[in-house]
């Protein structure tokens, strides 16, 4: 087990550092590449992102339609990134333009460009940090080796 | 373009909604976002109406002909009523059971109708009520607080 893995970095993440991962070609929003993105959601449900993805996120998708604009909108996320090389239509472009929202396009498959940003430190939108739920495991370990030291004495 | 009601001082607008139209769907929570923002809402209540009112706005647009949002701010709380003229809800627990959708392989393949709209919009408002009559229409009630 890699250590590392869901370790949240210290490290500022820009959105420009996530377009030089995914080797994205930028559309729009270009004022905000210095921007920082602390969260990323990789994800075709528009209902699940709708209810469970954090203010500020990035999120990665394979749909390409107007209502995926109309979701980052509402939710006040950061970018959208369109992976394997999907390109939305123009009515599509115009609406993100139209809400200074950057569109990313990423040549990578939706798996390869998570994975790429989340090697890159970039956290998901969980509630509940790693870090979290590593400390409560850790302390359910602890009670547990306690009761049975307990039931030995 | 919103205004401000002489007797309450609360700011009152409606939004048409069309039914089956997916392009324009969102508009109207859009500008109901807008209107917020500009009279000073604090930005994460913002953000939960503005969520609240797309996944009403959404099922409007998936399920009814038509519909209408209004819009009642005050300095307390914000006011969103839905009403639509449609099919109604027969089994509104079952409705409110999350993962439950009616909605056709047309609507999920665009991302929505997995039944998460109801049980989003009890996460984002602070009281919900719904009225619906099976063939003529559904009523959605929701009030945020203003913290």
């Amino acid at each position: 087990m890699n250590e590392n893995v869901g370790k949240k970095t210290e490290r500022k993440i820009t959105l420009q550092e996530v377009c030089n991962t995914l080797e994205a070609e930028v559309i729009g929003g270009e004022d905000k590449l210095q921007d920082e993105i602390r969260t990323a959601c990789g994800c075709d449900l528009m209902s699940d992102v709708l209810a469970f993805t954090q203010p500020g996120s990035v999120l990665l998708t394979g749909l390409t339609n107007q209502q995926v604009v109309r979701t980052a909108e509402m939710l006040d996320l950061k970018a959208i990134v369109f992976v394997r090389d999907k390109r939305p239509d123009e009515a599509t472009i115009e609406l993100a333009k139209s809400r200074n929202l950057p569109i990313l396009l990423s040549p990578y498959p939706l798996y390869e460009s998570c994975g790429r940003l989340y090697s890159l430190g970039l956290l998901g939108c969980t509630t509940d940090t790693p870090k979290k739920r590593a400390k409560i495991r850790r302390k359910d370990l602890e009670r547990a080796s306690g009761a049975l030291t307990d039931g030995e004495s | 373009m919103a205004s401000l009601d002489p007797s309450d001082g609360r700011l009152k607008h409606s939004f048409e909604v069309a039914g089956r139209d997916f392009n324009g769907a969102g508009g109207a929570s859009s500008r109901i976002k807008h209107i917020l923002q500009q009279i000073g809402v604090d930005p994460n209540t913002v953000r939960r109406i503005a969520v609240a009112s797309y996944e009403a706005e959404m099922n409007v647009v998936i399920h009814a002909h038509l519909g209408k949002i209004t819009l009642d701010a005050g300095p307390d709380c914000v006011i969103l009523q839905i009403e639509d003229q449609g099919p109604g809800i027969p089994d509104i627990d079952l409705a409110m059971k999350p993962g439950f959708s009616t909605a056709s392989d047309e609507v999920r393949e665009m991302g929505f109708g997995a039944g998460m709209g109801l049980p989003n919009m009890v996460e984002c408002a602070d009281e919900l009520e719904i009225d619906s009559v099976p063939g003529t229409g559904t009523t959605v009630k929701l009030v945020f607080f203003n913290r």
